[in-house]
């Protein structure tokens, strides 16, 4: 079933499809052992004439047993889980690439810091729907909304995070393959928000620097971003 | 034995009114708690086929969008153009499901007509502790429903913003275009907590005060427990969400900024009472039909329910933990990181006691005598759709998963395997097993099967095939799936479940038959045709006015006492003596 994820294109992304992939298996294998041993029950145990049931209220070892396995079972998956979440969510690493997303019924603003690196200066570029970055880079995504909570979904990258009118939230990702991908918004934002997406162009090193050109002309350095 | 004697009759009106009530106070301003059940029953199902078709409009624009909805074409523009769908009322309509399902179909049913049908009942009390009470928790519910339903006919069209009304979205009229029905939708939802809010005081009273003699708490059958512990989360979380509601409507209409960043309000405050309400709220949806469940397997299995008190046990933790969990409905949201941690630590832990219910479960059929009667076979779906419901829980539990699934149909299809899956099959099983008592007629069983059988194909057909959309990334609550090159090749999936879905719709029409036709005509039941222990089954089919003649039960045992030894039938009531049996059963 798991066939059905799209590609991952994500550095992380391997993180997520792997835990993905172990609760997949572990839920699995209990719900055949459950439904197995259901259906063995239902059928050994049928009413036939003549067989009266078992008087029992219960088995205190067995319902320790299968209270503490569940409980080890799952405190491990939290564990394994809060690693790669952490990663993701709380630690992003030092951006190569800035870039600020800000949605509004029902297109995503890109704005690009231009050759300075700062936001709000007048060689910023601002473009609808299109988010242009090098493959390979730490991107950095400064998420903000100007109306109402949007979420930017990059199903490819493994990349899920609510946008919040009244704050600025960081969200990162570093893509591992040149391509187009949808960026669907997955919040529920009004009459448009289905059809509400933009682009995600992930260029390879040279392409990005020939993008950079065209939109900084001026700019001997030809870097649309601070630092690399 | 002697230990039975000790509970003496508690505070209860020993004398029974025999006086003939006119059709106006036995039929609609009725105080009887049988009545009232069945007026919630009645309120339920009137709303589930609404609900329903709502859901099969939804199902239609997505298998086959903005086409022309068969049947639908008088409904006037700007909903339906030419009987097709627009954006806007497509937002309301699923908005208007969910909104239904949950708080007028779910909770009717399994709180307000088995609550009140079954708590008096079981516990061997002749009414409710507050009958008037009662009565006005039914006739605000039902208002309630009229309002909710008037929402659909105000300029603006209904409420649009998902059944868990994000703000801002919802706090501010241009950004949906809806006015009325938003405040509508508030203003429904205010009066429906006020209705559950004085039928969970009443339960609680009830269960407290008017135990029978020897119904000690842990003689209880677990659907009153289940139910007990129900009205207690109501009644703590109703008022969080009331509040919540009249400050988003205090944003829309008196200028406010509770929820709105502009005015120094906080948008994520809506999510965290939202969802501290909305924890316990999907747990009061489940735990009644646990305890239904539980019921069921142990009749059916002719054994005692295995481990009771670990059941009992296990009900008081998820309700504790319920309050603690609330957050991995926002692990996305822009809450701290750190925070969902914590949240998703709870959130694992809440998932053991499910897995306790769900072992005792298998281990009560464990050595049993099984018979496969209608309401058996609702109760054994829900024990299997509920496993399959929590555990795609663990899925988005485990927070980097969520970052993926959250907000896609994955979240849609664990919702229904537990709601629809657990709390529809339930109620199923609820009504198949006590509408002799509600009646004093039994259902056919023939047709149960049939209905059973189909819905449950029918079911799996609809919404497993929702993990698939889910783990393909599909959107939950967009309304043209062809608009994204990623999910197009995901739109046969969305065929096979909107025909599964119209499939699901039809196979009702032999339940609906079956229960109107039993009704007038089915065979006259027994008083226990089940022959079952609990204290319902000694009064008559249907019970009358104070439910047992001059002397009410008095309890001797608890009551999952099937196939004890030492006796020739292999049931032993709550109400008769074990002196003889002593030795043996225990
Ligand atoms: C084993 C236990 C369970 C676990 C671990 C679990 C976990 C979760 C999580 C993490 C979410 C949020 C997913 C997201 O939005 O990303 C969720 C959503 C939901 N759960 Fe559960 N759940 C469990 C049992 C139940 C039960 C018993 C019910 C109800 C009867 C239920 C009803 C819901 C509903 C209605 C939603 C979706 C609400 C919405 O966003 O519209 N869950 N569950
Ligand atoms: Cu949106
Ligand atoms: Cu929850």
């Amino acid at each position: 079933m798991l066939s059905w994820l799209p590609e991952n294109v994500s550095t992380y992304g391997g993180e997520v499809d792997f835990l993905f992939y172990l609760i997949y298996y572990i839920t699995g294998a209990t719900f055949i052992l459950v439904t197995v041993t259901m259906l063995a029950f239902l059928f050994l145990y049928r009413r036939r004439e003549g067989r009266r049931a078992i008087y029992s209220h219960g088995n205190t070892t067995l319902e320790i047993i299968w209270t503490i396995v569940p409980a080890i079972i799952l405190v491990v998956l939290s564990f394994m889980s809060q690693a790669s979440w952490a990663r993701i969510k709380s630690h992003a690493p030092p951006g190569d690439v800035e870039v600020q997303v800000t949605s509004k019924q029902f297109n995503w603003e890109m704005t690009y810091p231009g050759p300075d690196g700062k936001f709000g200066t007048a060689d910023d570029l601002t473009l609808e729907n299109q988010l242009h970055v090098p493959v390979g880079k730490v991107v950095r995504v400064h998420l903000r909304s100007k109306d109402v909570i949007h979420s930017f979904f990059l199903p490819n990258l493994r990349l899920k995070q609510d946008t919040v009118p009244g704050r600025e939230i960081l969200a990162w990702f570093q893509a591992t393959k040149a391509g187009t991908y949808e960026i669907p918004c997955a919040e529920l934002c009004g009459f448009g928000h289905s059809g509400m997406k933009g682009w995600l162009y992930v260029h390879p090193a040279d392409e990005y620097e020939t993008w950079v050109k065209e939109r900084w002309p001026s700019s001997s350095q030809g870097e649309g971003s601070k630092g690399s | 034995m002697a230990e039975s004697a000790v509970a003496v009759g508690t505070g209860q009106a020993v004398h029974v009114h025999h006086e003939e009530l006119g059709f106006w106070r036995t039929y609609v301003f009725s105080t009887d708690h049988k009545m009232i059940g069945r007026q919630f029953l009645f309120l339920g199902l009137f709303m589930m086929i609404l609900g329903g078709l709502l859901a099969l409009m939804i199902r239609w624009q997505l298998a086959w969008p903005e086409t022309q909805i068969p049947g639908l074409r008088w409904v006037p523009e700007p909903f339906m153009y030419d009987g097709a769908m627009g954006p806007e009322f497509y937002n309301a309509v699923f908005t208007m499901h969910a909104t239904i399902m949950i708080f007028f179909v779910v909770m009717p049913i399994l709180v307000g007509c088995f609550g009140n049908f079954l708590i008096p009942l079981m516990i061997g009390a002749r009414d409710m502790a507050f009958p008037v009470l009662n009565m006005l928790s039914f006739w605000v519910g039902a208002v309630s429903g009229v309002i909710m339903l008037a929402g659909f006919f105000v300029p603006g069209g209904h409420a649009a913003g998902g059944w868990t009304a994000y703000a801002p979205l919802t706090a501010v009229t241009q950004y949906t275009g809806v006015n009325w029905g938003q405040n509508i939708w508030c203003i429904s939802l205010i009066l429906l907590g006020i209705s559950s809010l004085m039928g969970s005081i009443n339960y609680i009273t009830t269960i407290i005060n008017m135990r029978a003699p020897g119904m000690t708490f842990f003689r209880l059958p677990l659907v009153i427990w289940s139910l007990f512990i129900v009205a207690i989360l109501l009644l703590l979380a109703l008022p969080v969400l009331t509040s919540a509601l009249a400050m988003l409507l205090f944003d829309r209409m008196l200028g406010t900024s509770f929820f709105l960043p502009a005015g120094g309000g906080e948008p994520l405050l809506w999510q965290h009472l939202f969802w501290f309400f909305g924890h316990p709220e999907v747990y009061v949806l489940i735990l009644p039909a646990m305890g239904v469940a539980s019921e069921v397997l142990s009749v059916f299995a002719r054994k005692p329910i295995f481990g009771y008190r670990a059941m009992a046990y296990s009900m008081i933790a998820i309700a504790f933990l319920s309050w603690i969990v609330w957050g991995h409905h926002m692990f996305q949201s822009g809450m701290n990181p750190a925070l969902a941690t914590s949240f998703m630590v709870s959130t694992m832990v809440i998932a053991v006691p499910s897995a306790i219910k769900t072992f005792n479960w298998l281990g009560t059929l464990w050595g049993g005598s099984i018979r496969f009667t209608t309401p058996m076979l609702h109760g054994l779906a829900f024990v299997s759709m509920f496993v399959i419901g929590g555990l795609s829980g663990i899925f988005m539990a485990s927070t980097p998963v969520d970052i993926f699934i959250h907000d896609t149909y994955f979240i849609v299809a664990h919702i229904h395997y537990v709601v629809f899956g657990g709390s529809v099959f339930g109620i199923f099983a609820a009504i198949a097993y006590w509408f002799p008592k509600l009646f004093g007629r039994m259902m056919n069983e023939t047709l149960g099967k049939i209905h059973f059988w189909l819905t449950f194909l029918a079911f799996n057909g609809t919404f497993f095939p929702m993990h698939i959309l889910g783990v393909g990334g599909h959107m939950r609550r967009i309304y043209n799936p062809m608009q994204y090159e990623f999910l197009q090749p995901l739109q046969p999936v969305n065929v096979f479940i909107t025909v599964s879905a119209l499939v699901l719709g039809i196979v009702q029409i032999p339940f609906v038959i079956n229960f109107f036709w039993s009704l007038f005509a089915g065979k006259k039941a027994e008083r226990n045709p089940w022959q079952a222990n609990t204290l319902e089954w000694t009064a008559p089919s249907p019970p009358p006015h104070g439910n047992w003649g001059d002397t009410l039960p008095v309890v001797y045992g608890g009551p999952y006492e099937y196939s004890p030894p030492g006796v020739s039938e292999d049931y032993l009531p709550q109400t008769q003596s074990r002196v003889p049996h002593l030795a043996a059963a225990h």
